[in-house]
């Protein structure tokens, strides 16, 4: 902010302008070509993709490839799939990060200090390099449901939630944002008898908006977005979420329209949901910066 | 920290408060590390009837084993070197050498991956999985490219989003907005992109050069495909990084660029004395992250190249997939993400230590 000038004549203005205009198209084309390109026939999109007229909706314009991509996959079921999926994940994070974000930062208890050590560890394990060896394990786990205990965790939902509820980002975030509550209003709590536990519910989350929205918009990017790991985990249709489900698309000759619509259908809630939360999704990447 | 422990003991409340957090970072990310490692060592298979075997350190050398071999050329009966008709050294096949020679034990079943001439001699540079070896190749590639380009893309980026102009927010949130797109969704709209025949990219590029330049087949050749890879990864995430730079940049005390503006400082000088020191520490970090985001690049060649064309765009965890959930060998890919985690860790702490010493 400190670095703007205050030499603003109108023709160095539009300079300005245009160069940040310029580099918006970059980032906006394939998005725009995306959007135009689902309301066309497949022998006009990929005419069209040669020349101005991507971008533009002209021509034989219809929702046909929509209709025809829930036709072709079940598509609802795809989309079903990722909001339960995502939205349990996002509420179980909220819950059980900031019960350990609690834990660490107001509650003295034995082996603290070395536990929180070993959570901020687990930082530099990237995901794809235990996402194998965890693989093995869900096909190892055992699961006690209707008909007794059975081993193996494919093809289910909770394996493609449980993974991902507690992570140490998330718990991290928590501390970082309980280490500056005031103090005071913990130990008043405690001293009119308030349980640890009513502490938790009563004051502090009530005064945690800010990072329960870090934490649960960086959950559900992750967890909407996500590929490689339902990709080997649900390979059972009635499992499958909308990144995967993709893949129907492509089984015989790739039918663009429909792809085009399908992706959109997919992309458009997200989009959505960051125009109108914009200012919250930055504040949560910039957030993870803090961390150092 | 030390503060807090005039608050009584409350063992009971703290440990239950933090085990289901625990419990699952325990199962879902200590666990599976530390079995990594086990399996590595074995000859699991995701699904098989016989109990896996304790092989030592066989998947590793079937990965890593390298060997150099020295051919001499071809010489007839009296000892002068046999060329071809263009005049080109004839040399022995290196299959030769590496299929049941009993003199060359040690190359049983490796293969050719680069070679080169010296003097008469042909010196072949051996490996026994040619395919991990150019996928930890172009993994060290992309890392090391993508980490400055993405990474300066972003500091410019920063800097035009610092101006205090109207509307600059909305620039911003265009410039973020890749960021919350599924990888899914940028492949696949890049592949029609850089479509070969009639991509965009290729008609934009033959309008501005008025058909100088020809169209391209970015995915489908293996010069451009890692570069094309490289080029949707910036698209995507530069965003992300822009905004971190943005946070350190608003950590600049305003008095600060208030004085060299009293100084007469140019513009440069104030980015090179001012901006520039004051963002030391979002530089590591920025460095940091881009390099362990780039390690784990994976969805971007499987959607849009499979590895391919010719293997140039084979990477570590493309590979671990490849082998520990598409072929079952689960060992073998255990093994690819030891190496894969091995390798961002020593980088990272080299990165680490290299930028600490430097400040102090």
């Amino acid at each position: 902010m400190s670095t703007a000038t205050s030499d603003n004549r109108p023709a160095r203005l539009l300079a300005r302008y245009m160069v940040l205009g310029l580099i918006a198209v970059i980032f906006l084309f394939p998005l725009v070509f995306m959007l135009i390109s689902s309301l066309k026939p497949d022998r006009q999109l990929l005419s069209d993709s040669g020349s101005v007229r991507a971008f533009l909706p002209v021509g034989d314009i219809s929702l046909n490839n929509y209709v025809a991509a829930f036709e072709r996959a079940p598509v609802e079921l795809f989309i079903f799939n990722s909001v339960l999926v995502t939205g349990i994940t996002v509420l179980l994070t909220l819950v059980v990060c900031s019960l350990a974000g609690f834990a660490f930062t107001f509650l003295n208890w034995r082996g603290r200090e070395v536990l929180l050590s070993l959570i901020l560890a687990t930082f530099i394990l990237p995901f794809e390099s235990i996402a194998i060896p965890l693989l093995m394990i869900a096909t190892q786990l055992p699961w006690i449901g209707p008909d007794g205990i059975s081993q193996g965790w494919l093809n289910s939902y909770r394996i493609q939630i449980a993974p991902f509820i507690a992570d140490g980002l998330s718990i991290f975030l928590f501390v970082q944002y309980f280490k500056d509550l005031p103090k005071e209003l913990i130990e008043a709590a405690r001293a009119e008898g308030a349980s640890w536990w009513q502490v938790y519910w009563r004051v502090v989350l009530p005064l945690s908006g800010p990072v329960l929205a870090t934490a649960a918009i960086l959950k559900f990017l992750l967890m909407y977005n996500q590929y490689l790991w339902p990709l080997m985990v649900a390979q059972e249709e009635g499992y499958r979420p909308v990144m995967v489900g993709l893949q129907y698309f492509f089984l015989r000759n790739p039918a663009w329209g429909e792809i085009m619509a399908y992706l959109s259908m997919i992309t458009i809630p997200v989009l959505g949901f960051y125009l109108v939360l914009q200012k919250a999704f930055i504040a949560s990447v910039a957030s993870t910066g803090v961390k150092g | 920290m030390r503060a807090r422990s005039r608050l009584t003991q409350s063992n009971l409340a703290g440990w239950s408060f933090a085990l289901p957090g625990l419990a699952l970072v325990a199962v879902f990310i200590i666990l599976p590390f530390f079995v990594g490692i086990g399996l590595s060592l074995t000859n699991q298979r995701l699904i098989s009837p016989n109990p896996a075997q304790f092989v030592g350190l066989e998947n590793y050398r079937n990965l890593m084993g390298l060997s150099v071999l020295t051919i001499e050329p071809e010489r007839d009966a009296a000892g002068a070197i046999v060329r071809d008709d263009a005049g080109a050294i004839e040399y022995p096949r290196v299959r030769t050498f590496t299929r049941n020679n009993p003199d060359y034990p040690h190359l049983q079943g490796m293969r050719e991956w680069i070679s080169w001439q010296s003097r008469e001699n042909r010196v072949v540079l051996l490996a026994s999985d040619v395919v991990f070896m150019k996928a930890l190749v172009n993994t060290i590639i992309f890392v090391a490219v993508i980490v400055p380009v993405q990474g300066g893309l972003a500091l410019v980026l920063a800097l035009l989003i610092n101006q205090r102009l109207p509307a600059i927010t909305l620039f911003r949130a265009i410039y973020f907005m890749p960021v919350v797109i599924s990888v899914v969704v940028v492949s696949i709209l890049w592949r029609l992109i850089y479509d070969g025949d009639n991509g965009l990219l290729n008609n934009l590029l033959g309008l501005i050069s008025f058909g100088l330049i020809p169209p391209i087949d970015w995915l489908g050749n293996p010069d451009t495909a890692l570069g094309a890879i490289i080029g949707v990864s910036v698209w995507h995430s530069v965003g992300f990084h822009m905004v971190i730079w943005l946070a350190g940049l608003q950590t600049i005390p305003p008095s600060l660029y208030e004085a060299a503006a009293i100084e007469g400082a140019s513009k440069w000088q104030t980015f090179r004395y001012v901006t520039w020191p004051g963002l030391r520490n979002t530089a590591v970090l920025v460095l940091i992250v881009i390099t362990m985001q780039a390690f784990e690049l994976f969805a971007k060649v499987d959607l849009m190249t499979k590895g391919g064309p010719l293997d140039s765009t084979q990477t570590i965890v493309f590979q671990a997939v490849e082998r520990g959930f598409r072929t079952q060998d689960i060992a073998t890919g255990s093994a690819i993400s030891v190496i894969g985690f091995v390798l961002v860790l020593s980088i990272s702490l080299t990165q680490r230590y290299l930028t600490r010493s430097r400040h102090e």
